[in-house]
């Protein structure tokens, strides 16, 4: 149901919270000897969640699956956290979750039009 | 482990940043311990460091970070030759903290660095998730 209302962006605005989440976990450990910065690869997770989503059978399940990112250059402690890195990850991530939350909003007020017969 | 409700951006950042203020805190006390003077070799300060450990909470798949404990340095204390200090030893000699000044500096200017971007991305996040509730 929630598919035919809002299309893709339902899936992309759950998605995007996610990886603000996974983002923030990396921000947040970048002092701690070998920790792995992960992220999601929004493309291929938004896929598989809508494939999921229109009931086909899906390698992993649609769930969001994490991949570790390759560093730019290792660290003594095992540390793969680049900050600069995360921080312009986690702004693009920010300024997408604005833009799916504006195509929601303006669904929900198309709706609401329709249903109010302006 | 004590049982608590799942893990959120919130209070994964006030951990992280409360990680931060350990090592601050720490880096701070080796700072006001440099150049404090022993009379026994066992007796000088050793600098403390603290270690981070990554704390993942399944039911979000965030992972936070705690403070597993403090570890004092095995570096040796400088001995110095100071016939008329006070707190000098049968030969004469006193016993200085092994405190590298410019790299607790350092320490402490990188987790400043690190706590600014958790409020930073803390605040991105809640200006967010405000916009999402404010939409009708």
């Amino acid at each position: 149901m929630s598919e035919r209302l809002f299309g893709i962006h339902g899936a992309a605005l759950t998605l995007r919270s996610e990886r603000m989440g996974v983002i923030a976990s990396n921000i947040a450990n970048a002092a701690t000897p070998g920790y792995k910065a992960r992220d999601i690869d929004f493309n291929a997770a938004l896929d598989a969640r809508l494939g999921n989503a229109r009931g086909r059978a899906v390698i992993g399940g649609g769930e969001a699956r994490l991949l570790y990112r390759q560093p730019t250059m290792p660290s003594m402690d095992g540390n793969t956290v680049e900050l600069n890195r995360e921080q312009v990850a986690f702004a693009e991530n920010a300024v997408a979750y604005s833009a799916t939350l504006s195509f929601v909003q303006g669904r929900v007020n198309t709706i609401t039009r329709a249903l109010k017969g302006e | 482990m004590p049982e608590r409700s799942p893990m959120t951006l919130f209070s994964l950042t006030t951990r992280a940043m409360s990680a931060q203020m350990v090592r601050m805190n720490a880096a701070t006390s080796n700072l006001a311990n440099a150049g404090s003077v022993s009379s026994t070799e066992e007796g000088a300060y050793r600098p403390i460091r603290a270690v981070f450990a990554v704390e993942l909470d399944k039911a979000s798949g965030l992972a936070g970070v705690t403070t597993s404990g403090l570890v004092r340095a095995e570096t040796a204390p400088t001995k110095r030759h100071d016939p008329s200090h006070p707190l000098a030893d049968a030969n004469g000699d006193v016993f200085e903290a092994p405190v590298d000044e410019t790299a607790e500096m350092v320490e402490i200017m990188d987790a400043s660095r690190q706590y600014q971007n958790l409020v930073q991305a803390l605040q991105t996040a809640k200006q967010l998730m405000l916009e999402t509730l404010r939409s009708q």
